[in-house]
């Protein structure tokens, strides 16, 4: 609270149409972000597809933080922090594998896959010490929704379901893509490193206003479909779940056109396997409308974003440093369906991709324009005379309207807010 | 191959081969490049180490023919905002061997080293990778069946890479 106005720093930053660039590029907001919002709220960390076997483990994160997701031998998922309880060396330094302990290289301290110590090196020295007293580091409540593992350092808060609020229904929307009702996550990671804020990358995610312009190249010579889907015709939406969550619902558009996989730019006839599948799953009408509606293009406040036939994973190295991890996503039970969500995806996403080359380009390139000092704010004022309430109370409006931005704004605000 | 040609005619084709591949690259002459390859070509950047499978696992560029044209056009609209100013790039091509392994179709192995310097809007990147050929000799010329660029870097994190590598 700034005691000469009466206003706290983040009312002077954050307004209802606008934000200051500041938010961007100054390190001390950023150190605190990664107090208030990576170590308090919900992150996503990882699939459970990824450690199907138990003793299975990969390394994560959560921003900056190295983070081992094991399942132990029980079948539990942990997430453990990659520091020896000794003296902080890393005590993982392979990005998977299937390990029933971790020893440190340093002192050889030994940690089983659950964080507890269960030996040290020449114990004499240590008599009377309480081994349970030097477990690795944990993350301190882990919780899962449909096998996405979130962690979150707040012992208290919100539990993932209530986080997650009307967001959850998206997961529920993209698993039923898949005939045995599971995402699984094995295609493997590229990860794209961008210089820029990620709240560039969070930002940028739901905004439906840039496609048109930012991805003209590669519309003009596949000749995509997807382009309209973000025209100014569009019936497209996007859709603000409250806390930080934020969707593009292209539903509207691909139900007026009524082809089942159109979403994909695919057919049923071309995926016959998957089609058959599909319908002895869920029957034959509601696979159809499963078909049509296609998977959710959704961002998981602070950094899973799901993008309709991949997977993103936002990581913040420093104020302007941030990775962006990605990967198809693939459905069990539809190997033909996969290969081409592979292939799409090899094809538009990663530090190659048609697509987030240049969507990157535009993070890179905002983050040095807002270091200028003048206009000091950022206008994110687009639809807000237009923007209304759905069906279940949440505040929509047209595909290119900034409805997103300002729900992600003023859900941060009331997290970087001291209560 | 060898038999018609001496090694050393043949590792001086190549060797040109590489040298004007690479200045086409640099030069950002994308049509040129295209018309290096072959009808059935690919061209290979693994993610995560140089022995992923490609039809399983994610890779930064895994194109077939079809997928280089498309590549290709993107570049030449002058829209691929990445590319747009084109990166200043140089490179040195070394060690290039002819690898002993003989494809079955009568394709030519080779293998190089690349260093390539990009200057762009970002920064100044420095690129290393080792390069996987097979060369076929097409009406008398010699063009890429395949190439496989493995970047010394590919399980870390990377900067956008437009160019073409
Ligand atoms: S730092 Fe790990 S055993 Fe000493
Ligand atoms: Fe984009």
């Amino acid at each position: 609270m700034n005691m000469m106005t009466g206003v706290s720093p983040w009312e002077r930053l954050i307004r209802p149409d606008r934000v200051h660039g500041s938010l961007y590029t100054d390190s001390e907001i950023f150190e605190a972000e990664l107090k208030n919002i990576w170590y308090r709220t919900w992150v996503y960390v990882g699939h459970e597809s990824e450690v199907p076997n138990a003793n299975d483990y990969v390394v994560k994160s959560i921003g900056p933080q190295s983070v081992i997701m094991t399942r132990d031998e029980q079948g539990k998922v942990n997430l453990l922090l990659n520091r020896c309880s000794h003296r902080g060396n890393q005590v993982c330094s392979f990005e998977r594998g299937n390990a029933r302990s971790f020893t440190c290289p340093f002192h050889s301290w030994t940690f089983a896959n659950d964080g507890r110590l269960v030996g040290y090196a020449f114990p004499d020295g240590y008599e009377g010490q309480d081994k349970s007293q030097l477990a690795l580091g944990r993350v301190t409540r882990v919780e899962s929704y449909r096998g996405f593992v979130f962690g979150s350092f707040a012992a208290d808060g919100p539990t993932l379901k209530e986080h997650l609020g009307g967001a959850a229904e998206t997961i529920d929307r993209l698993v039923r893509t898949s005939p045995e009702g599971e995402v699984e996550i094995t295609a493997g990671f590229l990860k794209h490193r961008v210089k820029a804020n990620w709240k560039f990358i969070l930002e940028n995610e739901c905004d439906g206003y840039h496609p048109a312009f930012v991805h003209t190249s590669i519309f003009g010579v596949a000749d995509s479909m997807i382009g309209k889907l973000y025209g100014g015709a569009s019936t497209a939406l996007t859709r603000d779940y409250g806390n930080g969550h934020t969707e593009i619902d292209l539903r509207p558009e691909f139900r007026k056109r009524d082809e089942p996989m159109s979403w994909f730019g695919t057919s049923e006839e071309r995926l016959p396997d998957y089609t058959a599948r599909m319908k002895t799953a869920y029957g034959d009408t509601a696979a159809r409308e499963i078909m049509i509606d296609g998977t959710p293009h959704v961002m998981i406040f602070p950094n899973l974003f799901i993008a309709e036939i991949q997977m993103f994973v936002i990581q913040p190295l420093g104020v302007d440093d941030s990775v962006q991890h990605v990967t198809a996503l693939q459905f069990k039970g539809a190997p033909d369906l996969n290969r081409r969500l592979r292939q799409q995806t090899m094809g538009s996403v990663g530090p190659a991709g048609f697509l987030l080359a240049d969507d990157s380009e535009m993070y890179e390139r905002c983050h040095r324009g807002v270091l200028a000092r003048n206009p000091e704010w950022i206008f994110l004022g687009r639809g807000e005379k237009r923007q209304r309430q759905d069906e279940l109370g949440f505040t929509v409006g047209h595909v290119t309207d900034e409805v997103p931005s300002r729900g992600i704004w003023t859900h941060y605000r009331k997290l970087m807010e001291p209560a | 191959m060898l038999s018609r040609e001496s090694s050393a005619t043949l590792m001086s084709a190549i060797t040109a081969f590489l040298y004007r591949e690479a200045r086409l690259q640099d030069e950002h002459q994308y049509e040129a490049w295209e018309k290096l390859w072959t009808d059935d070509g690919v061209y290979w950047v693994p993610a995560n180490g140089a022995d992923i499978d490609p039809e399983q696992q994610m890779s930064i560029i895994y194109d077939n023919r079809s997928r280089i044209a498309l590549r290709v056009r993107q570049l030449m609209t002058g829209k691929h905002f990445t590319q747009t100013p084109q990166s200043n790039l140089r490179r040195l091509i070394s060690n290039i061997e002819l690898m002993d392994e003989q494809p079955d179709n009568g394709d030519i192995a080779v293998a190089s080293n690349s260093l390539i310097f990009e200057s762009s809007l970002r920064d100044d990147t420095l690129w290393a990778a080792r390069n996987e050929y097979r060369l076929r000799h097409v009406d008398g010329e010699l063009r890429m069946a395949s190439k496989k660029v493995i970047l010394v870097n590919n399980d870390k994190a990377i900067y956008t890479l437009s160019f073409l590598v």
